[in-house]
Parts: C-alpha cells; structure tokens; sequence
C-alpha cells in the first residue's frame, strides 16, 4: 500500500512503523455518522421532515472523505491520521450548522430560496479534489521550497489586489479584502497566508543561522544586530499596510503574528519575541490613535452594550445567544442563532454555541486544538529543518486563527475579519484551509515514514539547513 | 528547533484554554443575565413558539392563538376587537404585554407551576406543550350594552353580580384593536400604536380615579344610618344656601335650586333630589372620624388591588377642617373613587352590607379544558348591617322611583340608584355618574356608569346606560 515500487523513500524491511490508516477511516466513520445524524436532526425540528437531498448529501459526504482517505492511503499512506477526520467533522459540522440558517431564513422569508449549504459542499468537495490533487503532484514537500521566493511575489500580489482594485470589486462591509468578479468573490488572504508562510519557512531556515547567532548582549538577553531586524520590519510594514489600505485588522495580526513565532521557532531566540511584541504594541497604539474604525471595534470591545443598536449589534447579538445557549444549548434547530447577523460566516461560532452549547462550543474547540497540536506535532518530528518550520508555520496559523476569530465571537478579543477555518462559510477560506492541511499530511508522511537509505538517519535537532533541489 | 516548538505549543494550550474559560464563563456565569437581557428577544420568540392558551368569555374565544406560517409560529388574534381590549389588553412583539395577558401570562404561556405535570406529559408524548385558557366572568350580552351605551363618549361601565362579586362587564371607551398591535409585523405595530391617545389605551374603570360627585352620598347615608341616630325619615337641615364653617364660601345646590321650602326634609328625600347643602351639613355633624371610616369599609382607603387586573386605589382625600368635610360629603373636594370602587358601593347595598371581591376571573383550564383552578367567592368586607342596607336601598329605590335617576326606571323592576354630577377641573365638563342594582328586592346586578366630562347630570346621560345594561343582564336571566 506505500508508494510505487520505485519511490526511493519506500521503507526498507523491518523497520515496521504503523501506518494507522485504519484509524483513520474510523474515525473519519465517525465524523460522517456525526454529520448525518446532525443534518436529520436539523431537518426534523424545523421542518418535520427530511429534505429529499437527504439522501445524495449523505452519499455525496461520505464519497468526498472516502476519495480523500484513498488519496492518503495511495500517496501519504504514513501521515498522521488525526488530521483529516478533525477536518471532516469540522467541514460536517460547519455544512449542518450553514443548512440550518439556511432554514431560518426560509422560515422567515418562505420566498427565499437561496441555499448556501449546497454551495459550500462544492466549495467542499473543490478544496477535497485540491487536498487530492496536492498529494498527487507534489511527492515532497521540500519541492516547495524551490519556489519559495516565486510564492512570496504571489502572496504579496494576492494580498495587494484587493488594496488596488476599485471598492467597487473590493469592499464587502468595510473590509477591502475580496475579488468580486463575475458573481465570484474570492478572499485572497486566505490564499496569501499560504504563499506566505511558505515563503517564511523556506527564507528562515536559509538565513536563520546569521539570525540567530550574530547577536548582541544588552540587559542579559540576546539581541539581533540592527540590520538583521530588516525582515521582521518589512513583515511589520506589510501588515500595517494591509491594515491601512484593506481595513482588514484580521490579517493584518495574523501575519504579524504567524511571522515572529516563526522567526522565534527558526532561532530559538526569544528575544525576536520581545520584539514582535513591541513593534505590535507599537503598530496597535499607531492603529487606534489614527483609524477612526479600529478605534471603534476596541470601543465595542470593550463595552458591547453601550453599543447594542449599532456597532456593537453583532457582538451583543451572539453574546446573547450564547448565553441564551447554555451548558447544553437549544439543540440543533431550535434556537435563534439567525438573529446574528452574518451567523453563517463570521459568526458560526455563536450559532454552534447557542444551539449545542457550552459543550458542543467546548467540543469544536478542542476539534481544533487537536487539529494544531497534531501539527505541531508533525512539526517535532519532521526530519527536516524546512518541513519543521512550515508545518510548525501552518498549524501555528490555524491556530493563531481560531483564537483571533473566537476570541473576537465571544468577546474576549476585538473582532476581526477572518473567518473560522472549516466551519464558517466561504470558498476561499475552505480551499485555501484544505490545501493547507494537504501540506500538513504530506510533512506528516514524510515525518513518520521509516527513513531509507537515501536519507540518512538524523538526530531531530540536528536536521540539515540546506534543501535539498534535484 | 524543537525548544521554541514546544513552548509554542504549550503557548497554544493556553490560548485555547483562555477560549475555553471565557466560553464557561460566558454560558455559566453570565448564561442568565443574557438570557434575561430585555434586548435579548429569543425567549420571547420562544414563546411565540407555543399555543398561548385563549381568554374566554361565554364559551367564546375573545383572544386565541392561531397557527401561521413564519418564524413566529402562532399569531394572537381577538375576534371582537374593541369589545375587550380593556381586559385582555394587547400581546405584541414591541410593547410587550398588557392587562389579562400579562396578568395571567404563566398560566396563557403554559408557564404556570399548576400545569407542571401537565408539561411533563408533553415531554413524554412528544406533543407541543401548549398554555391553558382563562375563562371569564365577563357576560356578553353586558358588555356589548355597556360598550354601545359609552359610544361616542370616554367613559367606564362596570357591573357586579352582587352576591358573588363577579365581574360582569367591564366596558372602557374609546377602544382600540388589539389585534393590530398583536400582528408580527412590528413597522405596523409602531405606526398604529402611534394613532391611539392615552384615553384609548386607559381602561377608565380601574386605572383612574375621579371625583364622584353626589354618588357618594350613599357612603355618607350609610354613615350616618349606621350611627342608630338617623333613619330614611329624620329630618335634617336641608337650607338653600349653606355658609362652610370658619369661611365665608357659600355652598349652593344643583343650579341654585332649593332642597326644601321649610329648609329640612327627611334623609331620604335628601338623597332623592340629591340635596347638596344637607349632606354638607350632615357630613359635618357626623364628623370626619365616621365619614372615613365607612368610606374605609367600602374599600376607598387608597390601596390598590388585583382582580386579576390592577384597580387603582380610591381615596377619601386629606380632609384639613369641617369646610373641607363638608364638601367632601358631597363627593367634590379631594375624594376620588374608580368605578369600579363605585360599582362595589352598589353591590355592598344590594348584597345586605356584605361587599364581596369583585374578581374577573372564573376558572381556570389546562389546554384539555380540565379545570385547573376556580375562583371562589369572597367576602372583603361588611361596611353596613342588613338593617342599613335596607335602609339604603329604600332610599336609593327611591331616587330612582320619583327622584334623580328617574331615567333607569324599567317597567316592572324596581331599580335603585344614586346620580353624580361632579366639577372637577375648572373649564371642564362636570362627569356624569350612575350606581345602582336591581331588582331592588332581590338585587342581581349592580352597576356603576362614569362618563368623563359628560357635560349633562348623571340622571339624565348615565342612568339610561345604567338601565340598558340592567335590561340586557336581567333578559340574559330569564326576563325579569
């Protein structure tokens, strides 16, 4: 079941590690059991009866993860098999909660027929056909970092278009973050992050040895040369320009964020985190003193209620309905998370905990916080010093990610723009997410396949820096 | 790099940790007060989820709950409209609820602890747990007289069954529909509750009080009978003009007539014509301490009380001096009643001194119509004997007979009444009242009628409404 007979990497005999793909479909059993049970129950408590799709979305979710199973088994048949069951029931869970607003705005409007679920299951079943074709084409993930410097210039673009198209093409609620064209509307940034930490991982385990080594001594801590701050300045500089010309605060503290802990994990210097902290401080007391709307999202922030009828609408709205959700939630169908505007895609959250409650919102959580900690995982174990950094990279964002987002949700943070990976609404969010995790797998194949002659056994701290072209 | 690594992910713990407490602390600690945040409307939505239980009349519906297609599930209707909306008051979306549907909302909503195991066989039988009925005392055929009586003016009608203290009718004008501030369509809720005047959504019978004129003279006969000193034929002093003790103002009667040519006449002719100098000057030599008390006893001691709705406290006022008791003895000065704490004064009479608690509620019904609770009838004071109250209904038979009230006689039963004409604002119209009962024997309805600013004497615009209700209650009863 491992790759064609000539992949050089198939493991020599008797170095046994199991593959765990068996796992795998278990689990992954069990997320598309939890789907469907979930969608009856939605069908059968606000409408009596189930939808005649029923039966297709049944067969059509559990095709999407069997081909994503078979493509793991067939091609990453050593990747860690955590990974994709926490996406399947995320995608699940985010597709029922998505059908059920579906119904509310239904049951309000009965004339109203557009339906986001089934749109979100292409976008599905399109990111699951990428997570495919990803682990087809691309063997090693090392290939990447040949075209690092090729996927920053596209990162950057991806993230500059939105800025220079007119608002007209741009502006979705005050944030300059989309493409719209032609009925499409695409958020770059999602693809952006991607490019980006890519490029990162591969720029920082080039230079990350003058990074980390030549150093001054001031106050008992390791600090880096003044010209050595060039790249974590121009990571700042780029954030606060996505801040100044997409009003998109969101990305804008996920970049920033995502760059300093990997230039902290690449060097193993924490004083690059003093730094980041304080160039942030900076940026975030520049950002609230000058932009009228940042300033407003800390007001709300701070005192959501003083708010409630206008900007703080939002907020307040999913507080209550959180509230409103308690320890076990009015189950599925039966509360009103419709009456947080935006549920299906900003805050999908509030609509899972009002209507599972604490638990269910606690158990969504943890999903995640598995799905990060195998990254990181993944990350302790790769063999090289690339792959470590990436996975280290991606897992860090999606995490980064989900705090900002649910932080932002349930008040404990300021809200953002970005969208809650898997669960929310939105194709761009999903794709980019799956081709995310397809990179995850495919370091995790790499990272617990038994190693073969052509790679020499290695101690993990100790991983080669150069990359390996050709 | 696997330092930074693993501190990196304990550093993710904790973030997702700090999610995971602030989520507990949101859905647990705060779980309540955001529930009941008045700006939080999904617990009223869910009640919208739920068949409210009706409000029922005569075995008719007056509010009931139907089924529609949206996201509110049932919409509240009241077929009659303007007939009740002073007593089931309104259920809306935007201004919350009002009157018999906020007074009884836990039993309607099917909230109420006496239906509790009627809701835990709901769960079991999966069957939509739905509110119980509230049926009323309320008689139609009463209602509808006293609402067609009252049209065209602002004023109240209530009616008692004497004997048992049930409301049976409670009319208020001018109305309005609570239909339409019940829709689910709140742009229409604001825009026609904008249209309606503070009259229309008072219900004048039990949420105000005015001066009642010479209709409380009946409280100071009762004073003065109940002293053992006086009967339907002592004379008292009844002069043409009256000088107020320690002023200089003179009190006159009803357009400068005079009460007597001898200036004395017996108590009863005194109520009959409605002689303001001699119950003046009878007040005052009863003395302030036995006019209170028996206003007192007939309930107008400034408490409030519930029937289920809230009915405004009447009062006898401050009363400094024996000027000022005098003009209270004629129901002027400070003294306000409700009308229905007028009602209550006929129903006392006519049930031999025993005032019984007016209540406007039946019974009530689980939603299988088993009867979950009745209300029994009860006794909320004795302001007078028997004796007295024959005394008074001798008298008051006799404005009706031959005296002011002329106008709600009946042919062949015997009404008593007492009129009231009183000032109230300078500038204003005086009110027009009417209290009384019959059949004056064996009394079955007593009646209070209250025109604001009527502009004419209760005798001449209040008793006809006074005798339609009569007339509408006694054929309900098998003609009388």
């Amino acid at each position: 079941m491992a790759g064609p007979i000539t992949d050089p990497r198939t493991p020599v005999a008797g170095a046994d590690v199991p593959k765990r793909r068996g796992t795998e479909a278990l689990l992954l059993g069990f997320a598309v059991l939890i789907t469907v049970v979930a969608q009856c129950i939605v069908d059968l408590t606000i409408t009596g009866s189930l939808r005649p799709e029923m039966a297709g979305f049944c067969v059509w979710i559990t095709a999407l993860w069997v081909a994503a199973h078979l493509a793991i088994r067939r091609w990453a048949a050593y990747a860690d098999p955590l990974l994709l069951p926490s996406v399947a029931l995320l995608v699940g869970l985010g597709l029922t909660v998505i059908h059920r607003l579906d119904l509310a705005s239904e049951q309000v409007d009965a004339t109203a027929t557009r339906e986001d679920a089934p749109v979100q299951l292409i976008w599905a079943t399109l990111g699951v056909a990428l997570f495919v074709a990803f682990l087809v084409v691309v063997r090693d993930h090392r290939t990447l970092s040949r075209y690092a410097y090729t996927l920053a210039l596209i990162g950057m673009a991806l993230l500059a278009i939105p800025a220079l198209l007119p608002s007209s093409l741009s502006s979705v609620n005050g944030a300059k973050i989309w493409i719209r064209l032609a009925g499409f509307s695409i958020q770059p940034g999602e693809f952006a992050k991607i490019c980006l930490v890519i490029f990162f991982a591969a720029y920082l385990v080039d230079k990350r040895d003058v990074l980390a080594l030549a150093s001054r001594r001031v106050a008992g801590m390791e600090l880096p040369r003044g010209r050595d701050l060039g790249p974590v300045l121009l990571a700042w500089v780029l954030s606060i320009l996505v801040l100044v010309f997409e009003r998109d605060l969101g990305s804008s503290l996920l970049l920033f964020g995502i760059f300093v802990v990997m230039l902290y994990i690449a060097t193993e210097r924490s004083s690059w985190l003093l730094i980041g902290v304080v160039l942030f401080a900076g940026g975030a007391y520049i950002a609230y003193n000058v932009f009228a709307h940042v300033q407003a999202r800390v007001d709300t922030w701070l005192d959501p209620f003083a708010y409630k009828n206008g900007a703080g609408y939002q907020l307040t709205q999913s507080l209550f309905g959180l509230g409103t959700g308690g320890l076990f939630g009015a189950g599925l169908g039966g509360g009103r998370p419709d009456q947080v505007p935006v549920a299906k895609s900003d805050f999908i959250a509030s609509a899972v905990g009002e209507e599972l409650g604490l638990f269910g919102l606690v158990a969504v959580i943890v999903i995640y916080l598995i799905l990060v900690e195998r990254g990181l995982r993944t990350s302790l174990v790769a063999r090289d010093a690339f792959g470590k950094l990436l996975a280290a990279g991606l897992a860090f964002a999606v995490a980064w990610q989900v705090f900002v987002v649910l932080g932002g949700v349930t008040g404990l943070l300021p809200l953002t723009g970005l969208t809650t990976p898997f669960l929310a609404y939105g194709g761009s969010s999903l794709v980019a997410n799956f081709v995310l995790v397809a990179i995850l797998v495919r370091i995790s194949d790499a990272a617990r396949r038994p190693a073969t002659p052509h790679v020499a056994p290695q101690r993990l701290g100790d991983a080669p820096t150069e990359v390996v072209t050709q | 790099m696997n330092a930074p690594l693993r501190r990196v992910a304990i550093s993710v713990l904790v973030l997702f940790t700090l999610l995971i407490l602030n989520v507990n602390y949101i859905q647990v600690v705060r779980a309540d007060k955001l529930r009941n945040d008045p700006s939080n409307t999904r617990v009223l939505a869910e009640e919208y989820d739920r068949e409210r239980g009706s409000i029922i009349v005569d075995g008719k519906e007056i509010a009931l709950s139907t089924p529609t297609p949206g996201r509110l599930k049932y919409l509240r209707q009241y077929p009659q409209g303007e007939l009740y909306a002073g007593v089931t008051g309104y259920y809306s979306l935007v201004y919350s609820k009002t009157r018999l549907e906020q007074a009884e909302n836990d039993l309607l909503s099917g909230s109420d602890p006496r239906l509790v195991l009627r809701r835990l066989a709901d769960l079991f039988t999966g069957r939509d747990p739905a509110g119980g009925d509230v049926v009323l005392t309320l008689d139609p055929a009463v209602q509808q007289a006293a609402m067609t009586g009252l049209q065209g003016q602002t004023g109240a009608v209530v009616a008692l069954d004497p004997s048992t203290g049930k409301i049976l009718g409670l009319a208020s004008t001018p109305s309005f529909d609570p239909t339409k501030l019940s829709s689910h369509d709140p742009a229409a809720i604001r825009a026609y509750r904008d249209k309606l005047s503070d009259d229309q959504l008072t219900n004048q019978a039990i949420d105000q009080r005015y001066s009642p004129g010479s209709v409380f003279k009946v409280v100071v006969s009762a004073a003065a009978l109940a002293t053992g000193k006086y009967t339907p034929d002592t004379q008292i002093a009844a002069p043409d003009k009256l000088t107020l003790p320690g002023t200089k103002t003179t009190l006159e009667n009803f357009a400068g007539e005079s009460c007597s040519s001898t200036g004395k006449q017996s108590l009863l002719d005194a109520l009959r014509i409605s002689c303001n100098t001699a119950f003046a000057q009878l007040g005052i030599d009863l003395g302030e301490d036995k006019v209170r008390s028996m206003a007192e006893a007939f309930g107008i001691d400034d408490q409030k009380f519930d029937m289920p709705l809230k009915v405004a406290g009447s009062t006898l006022g401050s009363i400094d001096n024996d000027a000022q008791l005098g003009v209270s003895s004629i129901g002027q000065q400070d003294v306000q009643l409700t009308p229905m704490q007028a009602a209550m004064i006929a129903a006392a009479v006519a049930n031999h001194g025993s005032l019984m608690k007016p209540y406007l509620v039946d019974r009530v019904t689980a939603p299988d119509l088993a009867v979950v609770d009745r209300t029994e009838p009860e006794e909320m004071s004795k302001p007078i004997s028997s004796d007295v109250a024959k005394d008074l209904t001798q008298m008051m038979t006799a404005v009706v007979a031959n005296g002011t009230g002329r106008r709600a006689q009946i042919d062949g039963v015997e009404v008593a009444g007492k009129t009231g004409t009183a000032e109230n604002a300078t500038n204003a119209s005086d009110h027009s009242w009417f209290i009384g009962f019959a059949p004056a024997d064996h009394p079955k309805i007593a009646v209070a009628v209250f025109i604001k600013h009527g502009g004419s004497t209760g005798g001449d615009i209040s008793a006809p409404i006074a005798k339609s209700v009569i007339q509408a209650y006694l054929a309900g009863q098998g003609g009388n």
